[in-house]
């Protein structure tokens, strides 16, 4: 065991940290620290352009594979560009989607012509993708699919009908990958393939979500007999649970270092809030930010722990408790920078519904414990495969 | 970066593990716990001279194993597993840290080979009140010709009645605060020395209480250079908070282990207990709350490493306050919350003194008092992250 980074990669810990001070400037200088969670609606035009701009530093995908078009840095190097972009108050990500979750799975079960298809615009910064997995009635019950797919056969394509749920930034983004019922009478996670669907098409309406926050990241997105080509179906039909599932752990990958960089900048801000306000003398608010404070530390250990030793994206079963934990944690930060800005907290940054930065962090944490597999989920998980308990009958 | 063991770490916690599975059972524990000097003198034997777990993270030149600190955690977590009271935090975790980080050679050649021959205990003795910090140490030591004459009462000394080596803090009178500590290393049979064992809630761990009379050190004895006396005693505690956190961590995986264990074969209703998600959750509950625990210790006992290798990297020293702090935060909560829940989840068995949950949940009480509560640990955090202290 050993914590520290070679002299090889401190170097290109400073060539990172350059190149996002000379390119986060000019027009793009208005998108420092804005983006994120919470924040995902913030001008995505400009975002896009952005992720051009990080394309052409090849710094899309610069984990992948060479053969994939990636400029295959090793897993430390990942973190460090993580760490320095989110340091340097880079944007949240417009193509976290394709760069992190999509890309890497059909670069694992994609045919070599959907690789050359699909992977190159992601590394380019051009195609901006959409999940197609939750639906009214498949949420926790994620194999609970209704929106179904048909072969028709005269035109060659998959025609699917249904409605999705949840789908962030749905209305930015050109593709979306959709796990659907393709074996009709199927139930449960048999039965489902994993398709790609282009949205700029008439068989697809997206339709914003108004969330607690005010604001609309996510959508509902309904398929009417929309259309995707046969050879957009990743894998082999029946396959779409295993890819599905593949997929959420690729998740669970270097992007967390990054994530946690955000999380500091949060808490660096209700650091400095609570020097000001004179909440840092209060002996209980000083207790709740050591252990946020603390907390973040466990969170960035954890995730070092996660990545040593991993080459394959394969983890380990305490990889389990990673969602739980920082959920649990960014819960707490929301509330406590509430707290420390005591009844200054109540006052919005504008009428009708304008919020501040930590009013927002407070009212989208709500969401973390809840997307991506809830923390009843995640409980489950654990217990069962990690903790090998009984399963819940399903 | 590799925050995972490498395969000679892989190596030392399975032959730990195999050898306390073999020692180290509950009746075993059980007896040490109420023997006369509180642990079984010919397991420490075995382990101090057959295994040389005290040379581990000695330097060779003064007849160690040179390996490091990881190391040294590595056995407190299997330690910790078993609840096996040995001499071993107190003069791994405590004394020999101590030693290493001054540097006073002479006085370095005379007690080291000593330990990692498996010929001596040692252990730290500093405060005098219910206190963790420079505040506690308040035994005097007046100059005195040539030397010093100490008078004063150390409270909580770990294994501290049976033990053979003394390090010791003591306080020039009319200092305050961080100002006139010093660090000395004196033979505990030295005259002037009374040691008492207190009886202990936690039956696995001794404490005492040593009463100095005049007792008279020398200038040979100090391990601490001039004005260095408090910043090596705060090392030296964050260090072995570190320790005492891979302890913690050991000892909360044991409470789960234990506890699945259990639950897995208990029926009620006609199934099994383990398959209710009541249940089921708060394991995963207890889950997350060690590999937390063993994720901050890891990386707390990567920190004590570079901080105790002469080679280390000298920016390790500014980290080891909320490295340790962490640590031993993540630790104590966990264990705690493990112990507790193991009694919980074994329902009325939990609560006999046949069943093994109290003895983690005794100690688990007591490791978290020891070396300061969490609430300490925040609060020496909240200084930092304010900058009120640097």
């Amino acid at each position: 065991m050993n914590i520290d980074f070679s002299a090889a990669d401190e170097q290109f810990r400073q060539q990172v940290a350059q190149w996002m001070h000379q390119h986060l400037t000019g027009e793009f200088a208005a998108l420092r620290f804005r983006g994120g969670p919470g924040d995902e609606d913030f001008s995505p035009e400009l975002r896009k352009l952005w992720e051009q701009q990080l394309a052409q530093g090849r710094w899309i995908g610069a984990g992948w594979a060479a053969e994939h078009g990636g400029r295959g840095l090793s897993i430390n190097q990942q973190v460090i560009f993580f760490e320095e972009y989110a340091r340097a108050g880079g944007p949240g990500r417009m193509g976290h989607i394709g760069e992190g979750l999509v890309g890497p799975t059909i670069a694992a079960f994609g045919t070599r012509e959907q690789q050359l298809r699909f992977l190159p615009p992601i590394l380019a910064g051009q195609h901006f993708w959409c999940q197609g997995y939750s639906e009214p009635g498949a949420g926790s019950d994620l194999a609970n699919i209704k929106t179904r797919a048909n072969l028709d056969d005269p035109s060659g394509h998959w025609l699917i009908s249904g409605q999705k749920v949840w789908t962030s930034l749905a209305h930015e983004s050109d593709w979306c990958f959709v796990l659907a019922r393709t074996e009709p009478g199927s139930v449960g996670h048999r039965g489902l393939s994993f398709l790609l669907v282009e949205m700029d098409q008439p068989g697809i309406r997206v339709q914003p979500i108004r969330q607690l926050t005010g604001t609309s990241e996510f959508n509902e997105v309904f398929f009417d007999q929309a259309r995707a080509s046969a050879d957009n179906l990743i894998g082999q039909p029946g396959d779409g649970w295993k890819i599905a599932m593949a997929l959420l752990g690729f998740e669970r990958g270097v992007s967390t270092l990054g994530q946690q960089m955000q999380f500091q900048n949060e808490l660096d801000e209700v650091v400095r809030i609570a020097k000001t306000n004179g909440a840092a003398q209060d002996p209980v608010l000083r207790q709740r930010i050591a252990q946020a404070w603390s907390g973040l530390r466990v969170l960035r250990y954890n995730s070092l722990r996660m990545l040593s030793g991993v080459q394959d994206g394969s983890l380990r079963p305490e990889a389990t408790i990673y969602k739980l934990a920082w959920s649990t944690w960014h819960v707490e930060l929301g509330k406590l920078a509430m707290d420390v800005l005591g009844p200054e907290a109540e006052l919005l940054a504008g009428a009708p519904y304008e919020l501040t930065r930590l009013q927002a962090l407070f009212l989208f944490t709500r969401a973390d414990t809840i997307y991506g597999g809830s923390n009843e989920i995640q409980r489950n998980i654990i217990a069962e495969r990690a903790l090998g308990m009984p399963r819940e009958a399903r | 970066m590799e925050l995972a063991l490498t395969d000679e770490q892989r190596m030392i916690q399975t032959s730990a593990e195999r050898f306390l599975t073999q020692v180290a059972s509950s009746s075993a524990v059980r007896t040490a716990m109420a023997s006369e000097r509180g642990y079984d003198a010919e397991t420490w034997t075995r382990m101090a001279q057959e295994l040389y777990w005290p040379a581990l993270a000695i330097p060779e030149v003064y007849g160690g194993l040179g390996l490091g600190f990881v190391e040294v955690c590595l056995l407190q977590e299997q330690l910790g597993r078993r609840l096996l009271p040995s001499p071993f935090f107190a003069t791994c975790s405590l004394a020999t840290p101590a030693l290493l980080l001054s540097r006073n050679e002479p006085l370095k050649e005379r007690w080291l080979p000593l330990i990692a021959a498996g010929e001596i205990r040692a252990s730290l003795a500093f405060t005098s009140a219910p206190r963790w910090d420079d505040s506690g140490v308040q035994v005097y030591a007046q100059s005195h010709s040539g030397g010093y004459r100490l008078n004063g009462e150390y409270r909580y000394v770990i294994d501290g009645a049976d033990c053979d080596l003394l390090i010791i803090a003591t306080r020039t009178p009319g200092s305050v605060g961080e100002a006139g500590i010093r660090l000395f290393a004196i033979s505990a049979d030295t005259p002037g020395i009374q040691r008492h064992w207190q009886p202990t809630l936690d039956q696995t761990r001794r404490l005492a209480t040593l009463t100095l009379t005049d007792v008279v050190v020398y200038d040979e004895q100090l391990l601490s250079e001039p004005g260095q006396g408090w910043p090596m005693l705060r090392d030296v505690l964050h260090i072995a908070c570190i320790g005492l956190a891979a302890e913690q961590t050991g000892g909360a995986q044991q409470s789960l282990d234990i506890t699945l264990s259990y639950i897995s074969q208990r029926e009620q209703f006609g199934r099994r207990i383990a398959s209710f998600q009541a249940i089921k959750h708060r394991c995963a509950d207890l889950m997350l709350a060690i590999e937390c625990a063993r994720s901050a210790s890891y990386y707390a006992a990567c920190i004590a490493d570079e901080c105790l290798n002469i080679d280390g990297d000298p920016s390790a020293r500014q980290q080891l306050g909320e490295a340790g702090a962490t640590a031993k935060i993540f630790a104590s909560e966990g264990f705690f919350q493990c112990a507790a829940e193991s009694i919980q989840l074994h329902g009325g068995v939990g609560f006999t003194w046949e069943y093994d949950p109290h003895l983690y949940f005794k100690r688990a009480r007591a490791s978290e008092q020891m070396l300061g509560t969490p609430a300490f640990h925040r609060e020496q955090l909240a200084r930092q992250i304010f900058g009120e202290r640097t």
